[in-house]
């Protein structure tokens, strides 16, 4: 079974839970930006944890299916079109072979997931299917004309799904301090947590660049680099912020005054240019 | 010393007093592969653990951790690896310049060096090496090139260190190495991991 690209859109790229465990090697875990959307995606279509879904930031994705396929898409309010007809938010639908099916453009939330049953096969490396931008490592991304092979049919079937609910985006991302809180002023890290930041254009699947108030330092020295994880609220010399994604690179030379909790990570993960966040200590 | 610092609910960052128990420690959780953990990321003064936490948590982590016995494992099992070099880079006679030795002796000091892999970062298969003689200290170049060949063998601050792949940097070259550095080919493809000796060779070609 294959999937025909036709066109690629602004930024469609494979992703799957990752590959951790390579850090040693300077391999980041990279993976889906949105995990949470990722994994939903493929239980609407009964594959197991971890299958490779497309990752399609901002729409412009068209493909054809060149035997008959299930699939589905996640994560924002975009919708596939089916032969030019569009679909519901999330509906999971059967196309015949040689079915035409786009990703029209989100007007809430960024990275859509685009699902088949039976995942996309295409060679992994290191264990995974993510495209790792930062590090060049992992599957090229899909041109048009290239064919992306889709796996067998799974023998699971089909998982209920929660309802979907929108992000409610004027709620604060939830971040626990650390683990360098403590090498910004008090005030730095009172202004972190009730004002509010811009995401700038010059934001990617590495991370979330953000503008507002700088977080001055308590501590002017340097700090010997140090991993980082997805999530990490990283602050460079000039005090603005930068949110690591998924695909961040192994270790930061810059205090992390906090880290977003998963769920939190997932949320930002669909915060496009020019959005407003704002972040609260969550609960323990 | 290890003092265990927040990063999250899906890691824990261990710092210790330096690079040699930061190695230690390393070696010790990867000896141990303590339940639910999926990644080690060594660094200049820690080791950040990252967790499952479906299976484990940052609690139960730290404890396990602070259970172990750390004492210089690493050496026990350590393996060194030859790189040969062909002295040639482009800045072998401003190293020597600014470290006030001649070229012979930079490469004297540079082969006759036990370097070990610290760390990984910057690019895949990229290890930064410790242990060279104190008068190889250069700084960065001023102005950072936009493509260094893979394989440039450099210089910077007390690191030095072999460009898997071709990239910009700013690290002083002093020579070139065939040895390849990163090939996905291999079972693990970075030649330089964390705690491995390198040992540098001049050859002619």
């Amino acid at each position: 079974m294959t999937m025909t690209i036709l066109r690629a859109g602004p930024l469609t790229v494979l992703k799957d839970e990752g590959r951790p465990g390579h850090a040693g090697q300077g391999v980041a875990p990279s993976g889906a930006v949105d995990r949470t959307a990722y994994a939903r995606a493929n239980a609407l279509v009964g594959n197991p944890r971890g299958a490779a879904a497309l990752e399609c930031t901002l729409g412009g994705l068209r493909v054809r299916f060149d035997e008959p396929a299930v699939i589905v898409l996640t994560g924002t309010d975009a919708v596939l079109t089916v032969n030019g007809t569009r679909t519901a938010v999330e509906e999971v639908i059967s196309v015949a072979a040689g079915t035409e099916v786009a990703v029209t453009m989100p007007r809430r939330g960024l990275r859509s997931y685009l699902a088949v049953r039976g995942g996309f096969t295409a060679p992994a490396v290191l264990g995974s299917r993510s495209t790792d931008q930062l590090a060049g490592v992992g599957p090229p991304r899909p041109a048009p004309g290239d064919t992306l092979p889709i796996g067998p049919a799974p023998s699971t079937s089909a998982t209920a799904s929660d309802v979907v609910t929108v992000a409610d985006e004027d709620r604060p991302l939830e971040v626990d301090l650390g683990p360098r809180d403590d090498w910004f002023t008090a005030e730095a890290i009172e202004t972190f947590l009730s004002a509010e930041f811009t995401v700038s254009p010059a934001s990617n699947s590495v991370g979330l660049r953000l503008d507002g108030p700088v977080l001055a330092r308590a501590r002017t020295e340097e700090l010997p680099s140090e991993g980082v994880v997805r999530g990490s609220v990283q602050v460079p010399p000039d005090g603005h912020p930068i949110v690591f994604q998924a695909d961040h690179p192994v270790t930061g030379g810059y205090p992390v005054i906090a880290v977003l909790t998963p769920a939190a990570a997932d949320r930002a993960a669909q915060a496009r240019p020019g959005a407003r966040l704002r972040f609260a200590v969550a609960p323990a | 010393m290890t003092s265990f610092l927040r990063c999250g609910r899906e890691a824990l960052l261990a710092e210790v007093d330096d690079l040699d128990a930061a190695l230690d420690l390393y070696a010790a959780l990867r000896t141990a592969a303590l339940p639910g953990v999926v990644d080690l990321v060594p660094a200049a003064r820690t080791v950040l653990i990252r967790l499952d936490p479906a299976v484990t948590s940052p609690a139960e982590v730290e404890k396990a951790t602070a259970g172990l016995h750390v004492t210089g494992q690493r050496r026990a099992g350590t393996s060194t690896v030859e790189i040969p070099v062909r002295y040639d880079g482009p800045d072998l006679a401003e190293v020597a310049e600014r470290t006030g030795l001649s070229p012979d002796e930079v490469v004297a000091l540079h082969t006759g060096s036990r370097w070990t892999v610290a760390f990984a970062g910057f690019v895949p298969g990229f290890g930064y090496l410790t242990g060279g003689d104190p008068r190889l200290d250069v700084p960065r170049r001023d102005s950072p090139r936009t493509r260094i060949p893979a394989g440039s063998v450099g210089l910077a601050g007390r690191f030095s260190g072999v460009y898997p792949s071709d990239s910009p940097g700013g690290w002083q070259l002093i020579g070139s190495t065939t040895a390849r550095m990163w090939d996905l080919d291999r079972p693990e493809p970075a030649l330089l991991v964390p705690g491995v000796e390198v040992i540098f060779k001049a050859v002619d070609r």
